[in-house]
Order: C-alpha cells, then sequence, then structure tokens
C-alpha cells in the first residue's frame, strides 16, 4: 500500500522538474540526471528519500535501480530517514572551527534538546554536522532550506530557531 | 606600495548586480567572445596566450592552463567536453562561491572561449549546497542563451556551443576532476586511475578538459588585456593575480584579489590583521590540505606558488587559514584529520582506515588515552598513506598530520603527558 502512495510521491511536478536536468545531457546518458533527480525527489518528500522513491527516480530515468542507490547512499546530502521540517547543518570544519562553531555546536544542541543527526520531538527541527560549506569568511555558517546564515552567534541563532515554524 | 585589489575575476564587483547581463557588458563583457567569433581566431592563438600568460589552474595543482587546453585534439571527431570544476569545497575556501554569485557571466565567457578553443560542449559543476550560485549562474546562462551567446549558430558563425550548469549533492571528492567526471556521469563520485587521464578518456569517454572556475573566470581578461599584462601583474612563473580566501583568526575574513607575489604581511593586513593583543601562531596557506606553516615563517614569504613551495607547503586553492596563539594545535589537526575521514570515499584501503587511524589516534591524545609512542605511530601511518592511493586525497590527509607534528611536537608530547592542551 506504501509503495502505491509513495510511487505518486514522483508527482508530475517532480517528473517535470526532473525533465529540466534530463534534456541537460546527451539522449543516451539519462544517468547524469540522477543526481538532481533525486535532489528533487527527496524535496517532494519532506526531505528524505526511500527506497521506493529511489527506485522511482531509476525507473524513470530507465537505469538500473541499483546505480541511483549507490549515489543515494554516496553522497551527504540525501537523507534516508525522515527529517524534520527545517534541517538545519552547521559546518565544523577548521575555518568555522576558529571562529566558534564547537561552541555553537554545543549551544545549538543544549537549545534543541537533541545531538547531531537526531531531530526534536516534535519533528521540527532536524540538527546535523557537516564538512566545510564554502562560505569560511563568513564563519561559522549554517545551511538550511535553500541558504546559508552567516557569521552566526549563539545569539543569531537563538532568533534563527524562534522564527521557524 | 599599496597593493590593486579585483583586476580580473573580480572585475566588476563593485557595479551595481554585477550577475546581471547587463551589467557585465557595461563593463566590457562578451567583447571577446564577439570578436573571437567575428574574426576566426585561430584556437592556436589563444592558448599561446595563455601559456605566454603563466595562467596555471587556480584549483589547487597549479598545472598551466594553456598546456592544458593544447592536450585536446580539436579535429577528433566526435563530442569534448569542457568542463568547470565549482564544486569548492577545500577547508578555507570560497572564492568560486563568490565568482558563481557575482560574476557567473564572466565564468561563462570563459568556459565558452575554451569551448571554442576545443570544439566542445560545456559543463558546470557546482556543488549542491550552492543554492543561490546555482540560481545566479542558472540566471546567467539563460540570459546569455536570450542574448545568442550560448546555442545554435552563436551570433551567425555557423558554430554550436551548448553551455549548461550542473549539481553535485555533498562530497568533497568531487573536486577531484576525475570523481568530479564519475559524478557529472551519474555514479558515485570515486576517482579514477589514471592515465587515462581526461584529455583522452573524460566525460562520457570522450576528450575533456576540467579547469576550476577561477581559472576559466580570467580567461576574457587575459585575452583583452594581454599576456603580458597579465603575466607582469605578478611574478616570473607565477603570473597574473589569485583570489586568497582569508579565514580563521583575522578582524576582517574575505576574499582578496591580489596579484601573484603579494607578501603575505600586505594579505594578512587586507584581512584587518589579527585580533588586537594576539600574535601570529600558525598558518595553512592553501586550504587544509597544504602543510601547516609556523607563522614566523609566514611573515617572510610571499603568496605565490614558488615562495609558498620553497616553505615546505603549497599554494592550492588560496585558502588562508590564520591560527593565533589561542590555537591549540592538536585540536586544530583533530579537526582536520576528522574532515578526510569523513570525506574519504573508501575507494583505496591506504585512505579509507588510515584516515579513520589518524583521526581516532589524535582523538586518544585529546582524550588524554595516548602514550607518547603514538606520536610517533601517528607519522608513521601518515607515511604510509601518503603516495599509495589512486588520489590525492590520502596525501591531503597526510600532510596536515606531519606537518603539524614536526612543527608543533611539543604541544602534543605535552598534552600526551599532561592531559590537556598546552594553552590550559
Amino acid at each position: 500500500m506504501n509503495d502505491v502512495k509513495e510511487k505518486s510521491a514522483l508527482s508530475q511536478p517532480a517528473r517535470e522538474e526532473i525533465d529540466k536536468w534530463v534534456a541537460k545531457y546527451p539522449e543516451d546518458k539519462a544517468q547524469s540526471a540522477v543526481i538532481p533527480a533525486l535532489h528533487i525527489a527527496q524535496k517532494y518528500n519532506q526531505g528524505s528519500l526511500t527506497d521506493s522513491i529511489i527506485e522511482s527516480v531509476a525507473d524513470y530515468l530507465g537505469i538500473p535501480k541499483i546505480a541511483a542507490f549507490e549515489v543515494a547512499t554516496f553522497y551527504s546530502m540525501y537523507e534516508l530517514k525522515p527529517v524534520g521540517r527545517h534541517k538545519m547543518g552547521l559546518c565544523k570544519s577548521i575555518s568555522c572551527m576558529l571562529m566558534g562553531a564547537d561552541e555553537l555546536g554545543d549551544h545549538l544542541q543544549k537549545k534543541l534538546g537533541i545531538k547531531f543527526g537526531e531531530t526534536t520531538p516534535d519533528g521540527k527541527v532536524t540538527l546535523k554536522e557537516v564538512e566545510c560549506l564554502g562560505a569560511c569568511r563568513h564563519a561559522p555558517v549554517v545551511h538550511m532550506h535553500n541558504r546559508y546564515y552567516e557569521s552566526l552567534t549563539p545569539e543569531k541563532a537563538d532568533e534563527l530557531i524562534e522564527g521557524l515554524e | 606600495m599599496a597593493v590593486t585589489l579585483n583586476q580580473v575575476c573580480f572585475r566588476t564587483l563593485h557595479l551595481d548586480k554585477p550577475w546581471t547581463l547587463a551589467t557585465y557588458e557595461s563593463a566590457g563583457g562578451y567583447a571577446m567572445w564577439k570578436k573571437i567569433l567575428h574574426e576566426k581566431t585561430p584556437p592556436s592563438e589563444i592558448v599561446d596566450t595563455l601559456k605566454a600568460s603563466g595562467l596555471r589552474g587556480r584549483g589547487g595543482a597549479g598545472f598551466p592552463t594553456g598546456l592544458k587546453w593544447s592536450f585536446i585534439n580539436r579535429d577528433v571527431p566526435g563530442d569534448k567536453y569542457a568542463v568547470c570544476n565549482s564544486d569548492e569545497g577545500e577547508p578555507g575556501t570560497c572564492k568560486d562561491r563568490d565568482i558563481l554569485t557575482y560574476n557567473p557571466h564572466q565564468l561563462i565567457e570563459g568556459m565558452l572561449i575554451a569551448q571554442y578553443v576545443m570544439n566542445a560542449t560545456g559543463y558546470n559543476y557546482i556543488r549542491g549546497e550552492f543554492d543561490l550560485p546555482l540560481e545566479r549562474t542558472e540566471a546567467a546562462v539563460a540570459e546569455a542563451r536570450a542574448a545568442g551567446y550560448i546555442g545554435k549558430n552563436v551570433l551567425g558563425s555557423g558554430m554550436d556551443f551548448e553551455l549548461y550548469n550542473t549539481v553535485g549533492a555533498g562530497a568533497y571528492i568531487c573536486g577531484e576532476e576525475t570523481a568530479l567526471l564519475e559524478s557529472l556521469e551519474g555514479k558515485k563520485g570515486q576517482p579514477r586511475f589514471k592515465p587515462p587521464f581526461p584529455a583522452n578518456y573524460g566525460l562520457y569517454g570522450r576528450p575533456t578538459t576540467v579547469n576550476n572556475t577561477e581559472t576559466f573566470a580570467s580567461v576574457p581578461v587575459i585575452l583583452e588585456k594581454g599576456a603580458k599584462w597579465f603575466a607582469e601583474l605578478g611574478k616570473p612563473n607565477n603570473g597574473g593575480t589569485k583570489i586568497f580566501s582569508v579565514t580563521g583568526h583575522v578582524k576582517q575574513p574575505g576574499n582578496f584579489e591580489v596579484p601573484l607575489g603579494t607578501s603575505f604581511a600586505e594579505l594578512l593586513e587586507l584581512a584587518g590583521g589579527l585580533k588586537d593583543g594576539r600574535t601570529l601562531k600558525a598558518v595553512i596557506p592553501g586550504g587544509s590540505s597544504a602543510p601547516v606553516v609556523t607563522g614566523e615563517t609566514m611573515m617572510g614569504l610571499d603568496m605565490d606558488y614558488d615562495s609558498i613551495a620553497g616553505a615546505g607547503s603549497m599554494l592550492g586553492s588560496g585558502a588562508v587559514i590564520i591560527m593565533d596563539d589561542t590555537t591549540c594545535m592538536v585540536k586544530a589537526l583533530a579537526r582536520v584529520a576528522y574532515f578526510y575521514y569523513e570525506e574519504s570515499c573508501g575507494q583505496c584501503t591506504p585512505c579509507r582506515e588510515g584516515t579513520g587511524w589518524l583521526y581516532r589516534v589524535i582523538k586518544r591524545i585529546l582524550d588524554g588515552n595516548a602514550g607518547q609512542h603514538e606520536l610517533d605511530m601517528l607519522d608513521d601511518v601518515a607515511s604510509k598513506i601518503e603516495g599509495r592511493t589512486i588520489c590525492a586525497l590520502g596525501d591531503s590527509a597526510a600532510w596536515p598530520v606531519r606537518s603539524f607534528i614536526k612543527h608543533f611536537r611539543e604541544e602534543f608530547e605535552f598534552m600526551i603527558q599532561h592531559k590537556k592542551s598546552i594553552l590550559d
């Protein structure tokens, strides 16, 4: 039953978005679109992927299922378990560390009452540790909802969290 | 003498909405593209100009760009590719993000010129987390297409040039050029054995050149102002400008596009200098893969390939990570080691297993559970990763460890013995 529901998760709008990416590659190279296609499928499924969604993406692109699973399990931006409505990725790499990312990480875990990798019980926020986001001049940085929140302090982070719905 | 900033990739940053076509054209943008197509400039002439300019790859390896472009035989029948590596992820590096966000048209013009030289299709691979840079670059490609700079029969030349942006999904390893090509083919980003090199067997098995964002974006200005002008901005064998991302313990972290050969002291000053009352302890001059250099040595160096190499490190991606006297070097190294452990693609045993061992041993030192012999063990493990893997990630994991121990051994010994940082 779940399968039927999840196959429909690759909705018409999702398919149309995927088609735009498929058009960027040579005709017989639809596999090249698997990375953006999984991003799109994840976006339309509340931020995470399931086995049957990954299979749907593979079927849609006409590639072996294993090829889609290899990609979904290799890259860090894909979520293979459900996540909260807001996924916060705090960069812990060296430039952010030098600018207080460890202390900010402690603060965020305390404020949210969860550890890295966990989701708040109300399903609101998932907190992740991520590696260098390439925004080091504005360290420390959080990636959330298609944008970067930069030069964060515990106070600014509190405001950010309090503004989330 | 004051350093002149922003002469190449950042030359339009002071203008209003520099990411738009109108602004870029008002600053002379796409003039070179039009000229090349109009005059049918011989591709070899463009390659010769790049060779004479001294432009070297700005992603980290510093390979001469003109030479790289000359490896592609444009007359080989079938598809050929020019791929831009915008998978910026070397810790400390945040320059390509600014090119993509603020000057995407110059990158596009540079890629188109490369495509003309190699008779190739263009792909710009942007890391998955770069949402705004992708949005801006997509908009720029659409504008350039509407203006007739990209597509079929470009500007009536009878030639077709397609250029597409594409995305990653979170993997540092995809900054390695053959891993990037695998990723562009829709696979796990695991580096390929070389040879064959991408010039012979690249994207979809076709001749391919991969260059960094900053490298491509430098090309239109070099062609406009001449090889001599560019070369003389820098020093012999270190031509032109470089964007340095100065981060860490400075008052004003930022990207600074300066002539190669600018002294480190001047660059530090541009970033506002150290915080008050602090002293310079150490610098990683070229992204976290580069060996660390002591502050004292660094103050005597110039920011160019040869000067930094002379001090046993490398200019790399131009990420200059500043550490002042409040930095615990054991903690800093633990963080760097964790990065490579997390990002190893798992393909080669020495890297997959070795990066884990490096991190765990350093963590043991931090936790007060290590013996003195483990410091030599750490160096030994690092030495056994180095040079034994398909790609440079293994070396990148080993070099910080070996250089931190070499220059700051007493801090590691102190922590092992006293179970606390030398700073506490």
